[in-house]
């Protein structure tokens, strides 16, 4: 893969972790897999505060969903995935296209709605796409990525080209009819797809306690025979462990699996949720005790990194962040007539 | 250097807001992300976030200011030690790029350059309260107390009421309940009816669609919310399929009394998948009743005739319009007929046919057009289905000229079926053929210079009413 931009390469993880676990253990991470981690999450954390700023000046509209707090959830499955494996999600999609290596100026440029953006500013927060980095999207709607996900590890299999499907939905989502049509087509036909549930415990306001009956999502493919697990979605290394499991046996020809991934977010479902639904002290103390980025950062200081490396790569993230951001304030609007365009080929 | 502090936009269709408190206070030193003040929009209470690291040099709207405008500078933040002379204040930003960015960037610009823009009086930049505008309709006797009320506003106390009238009444919906609705449309109704009748439901739109038809095959009335009607997509099928066909399936047994009510078409800037206008998609199905009220008046009037309608009823309404006021009448029991159109503005030269949001361009539209003594007639359609034809033919037999405005996409739209209608019943009164102003024939761009172009506007309006005149 060339590496077209040194921002890509930066957040471009894939292939770190080596070494296959046993059922259920965390593979610890040597140094450089932390380190790569550390950058990763990091990157989306700073992507995504901007993002937030912007959206208060006005340069971003409509929703824009942040992935603060959840960050160790999609950099761990990319650390174990190849870069041929998809990934799709729905709208909390920006972290997920940075660990893709898309790059982060493009990105940005989308959500400012810029003619550069990955959807030529079309798209926006919720709709990108990026066919090279075999990022399918960034989806609007609750449940989409399910079965569009499940269509892509039909493809792979079609194919036989070894390819898994990795396909992210949040907690509510993992209530709709659509995901267990999915289950059942992806059992019965052995498709290659690992189910992410990312639970972050609240859909919009709706704590999981008061939509789902079954609150434990690993089990939610038992009826089909999907083996699940439910992983601390905060500890990076655990996502990756469980998603280097999960990839080899969807390799191995078994067919789908479910992971459910604890997680936590930080900010409002969007920019203009005033999130009353929970406690001030329940998000402070996320942040205190299971920050996925202070883990590993803690866990790098207790190997002998020293405080002027790690501040030279948040200096980094920084520079890559502002970037992205003057690159997306002053990249023109797209042209009028792209109005007319990509409708049909 | 110092950075202004702007007033935030917070949702999607957020324009101004109250800066309802500073939680600190000038000299304090503040650190990225700290909360520096609460501001209340129509919808919530949020909160704004330093974005940067120093004190806060300078409160430019003090706590309690209304209407303060997105983007008006809101304080000033300097690095630690600056000292900051009242030259520095910011002066409000000149424009709002909030909106239309015109030139990109306009925004950061308007920060960097800050430090360097004169005195201003530390005065909110006020957006004016907008004057609640008289709602022309025949159901408003005369004499009736009004009152100014949101359309948000009107929709609740529509439901309100006839939950008061019918215990069978009930709402069903995603975060209708606890929430207070995700438009704040259902505000108060859990305080007041309880966890029995207001029914928080998981994100399970063709579950809930369907278990909402059960309900009303079963006796019982449900208002069943959509967040959206773009989500409303999941359930079509038990709209369509099972509240629409039923009665007639079983021999006129078994009716089905249920709402579907939500926001229907473009909001600000939420994209294709957010922004679909599904009026002629439910208007073509015999067996439902289609509505799209185009102020809070008629918001009111016509839920609670749809609620207390045997059949099933989709009520679309419009986000924008939600935090818009009009005068509403203060009557026992204030119902407009379903099928029933309204002149909003009388005209002899042209009839323009319109409903929902596409209204006020057309009023808009019509008062530019006085001006250039052109007199366009405005009809209302209130209801879609069924669709008041007569009304609409009444007025182009009178002006010999009819446009009809939409938000949706042209090809088989409202537009097309007036058009069909107008010449079937009134060809011999046409002095033009019958244009239609529609949005555009793409899905919705999310680029704000795009999306405008999508929408239908008030010169396309204008345009073709010209053109209908061969102005
Ligand atoms: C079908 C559908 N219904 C409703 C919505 C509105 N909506 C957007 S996000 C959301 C909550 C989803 O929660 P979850 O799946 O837990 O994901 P999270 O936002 O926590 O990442 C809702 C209700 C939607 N986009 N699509
Ligand atoms: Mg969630």
């Amino acid at each position: 893969m060339p590496a077209a931009d040194k921002n890509a390469k930066f957040a471009d993880v894939a292939g770190a972790a080596e070494g296959a676990p046993a059922e259920g253990e965390i593979l610890a991470f040597s140094r450089e897999q932390e380190l790569a981690a550390y950058r990763a999450m990091l990157l989306i954390r700073r992507f995504e505060e901007k993002a937030g700023q912007l959206y208060g000046m006005g340069l971003i509209g409509g929703f824009c969903h942040l992935y603060i707090g959840q960050e160790a959830v999609v950099v761990g499955a990319r650390m174990s995935a190849k870069s041929s494996d998809q990934f799709i999600t729905a709208y909390r999609d920006h972290g997920h296209m940075l660990a893709c290596g898309m790059e982060p100026k493009r990105v940005m440029a989308e959500l400012t709605g810029r003619r550069s953006g990955y959807s030529k500013g079309k798209g926006g927060s919720m709709h990108m796409f990026s066919r090279e980095k075999n990022f399918y999207g960034g989806h609007g709607i609750v449940g989409a990525p399910a079965p569009l996900g499940a269509g892509l590890a039909f493809a792979d299999l079609y194919r036989g080209d070894g390819s898994v499907s990795l396909t992210f939905f949040g907690d509510g989502a993992a209530n709709q009819g659509q995901v267990y049509e999915s289950f059942n087509m992806a059992e019965l036909w052995k498709l290659p797809i690992v189910f992410i549930v990312e639970n972050n415990r609240y859909a919009m306001g709706t704590s999981v306690a008061r939509s789902s009956a079954q609150a434990n999502f690993s089990m939610r493919g038992a009826a089909f025979n999907i083996p699940g697990r439910q992983i601390d979605g905060m500890d990076v290394r655990a996502v990756a462990s469980a998603v280097r499991e999960a990839l080899d046996w969807c390799r191995a020809g078994k067919g789908p699996f479910l992971i459910e991934a604890q997680t936590y977010r930080y900010r409002g479902h969007s920019m203009s949720d005033p999130a009353k639904y929970r406690s001030k002290e329940e998000v402070q103390k996320v942040r205190e005790e299971h920050d996925p980025i202070e883990q590993v950062r803690a866990r790098l200081l207790a190997g002998g990194a020293s405080e002027d490396e790690l501040k030279q790569v948040d200096a980094a993230v920084r520079r890559i962040v502002s970037e992205a951001a003057d690159f997306a304030t002053n990249d023109p609007e797209p042209d009028p007539s792209e109005l007319w365009t990509d409708v049909v080929l | 250097m110092t950075v202004n502090v702007l007033m935030p936009a917070l949702s999607p269709t957020m324009e101004q807001g109250k800066l309802a408190k500073w939680l600190k206070n000038e000299g304090d030193k503040v650190k990225a992300g700290d909360v520096i003040a609460e501001i209340e929009t129509d919808k919530a209470t949020m909160e704004v976030e330093a974005v940067d690291e120093g004190v806060l040099a300078r409160i430019l709207v003090p706590g309690g200011a209304e209407n303060v405008a997105v983007n008006t500078p809101i304080a000033v933040i300097a690095e630690e030690g600056e000292e900051i002379g009242p030259a520095e204040a910011a002066a409000p930003a000149a424009s709002a790029p909030a909106k239309a960015p015109d030139i990109p960037a306009s925004a950061p610009q308007a920060v960097a350059a800050a430090a360097t823009v004169p005195a201003a009086p530390a005065e909110p930049a006020a957006v004016p309260a907008a004057p609640s505008p008289a709602v022309a309709a025949p159901e408003i006797p005369p004499d009736t107390t009004l009152i100014p009320m949101t359309m948000r506003e009107a929709l609740r106390d529509a439901m309100a009421e006839e939950m008061r009238r019918d215990q069978n009444v009930f709402v069903i919906g995603e975060e209708v309940a606890e929430y207070q609705g995700a438009y704040k449309v259902t505000q108060g109704l859990l305080q007041e009816f309880g966890p029995r009748r207001v029914v928080d439901t998981p994100i399970t739109e063709y579950g809930f669609a369907g278990l909402a038809v059960g309900a009303a095959f079963a006796g019982l009335r449900p208002i069943c919310e959509f967040m959206t009607f773009n989500f409303a997509m999941q359930a079509i099928d038990h709209i369509v399929n099972s509240a629409g066909k039923t009665l007639y399936m079983s021999g006129g047994q078994i009716n089905c009394p249920i709402v579907f009510r939500g926001p229907n078409g473009a909001a600000a800037r939420v994209a294709a998948q957010h922004s679909q206008d599904y009026a002629a998609w439910f208007s073509q199905v015999p067996g439902l009743k289609v509505v799209a009220p185009s102020n809070a008046s008629d918001a009111k009037g016509l839920l609670k005739s749809a609620i207390r309608d045997a059949n099933p009823v989709v009520f679309l309404e419009n986000e924008i319009l939600y935090g818009k006021q009009w005068d509403t009448p203060i009557l026992e029991d204030f119902l407009i007929p379903i099928g029933k159109a309204r002149v909003a503005r009388a005209g002899e030269d042209v009839t323009l046919v319109s409903f929902s949001i596409g209204v006020s361009h057309c009023l808009t539209a019509a008062e530019a057009l006085a001006k250039e003594g052109i007199e366009a007639e405005v009809v209302d359609l209130r209801t879609l289905r069924p669709m008041d034809v007569p009304a609409i033919i009444e007025s182009v037999r009178k002006t010999g000229r009819c446009v009809a405005v939409e938000e949706g996409w042209p090809q088989c739209g409202i537009g097309a079926e007036i058009a069909a209608r107008v010449q079937e019943e009134a060809f011999d009164y046409l002095d033009a053929p019958v244009l239609r102003v529609t949005g555009k024939d793409v899905p919705m761009p999310y680029a704000a210079n795009l999306e405008k172009l999508a929408l239908p506007s008030v010169a396309e309006v204008i345009a073709a009413v010209k053109a209908a005149l061969y102005r």
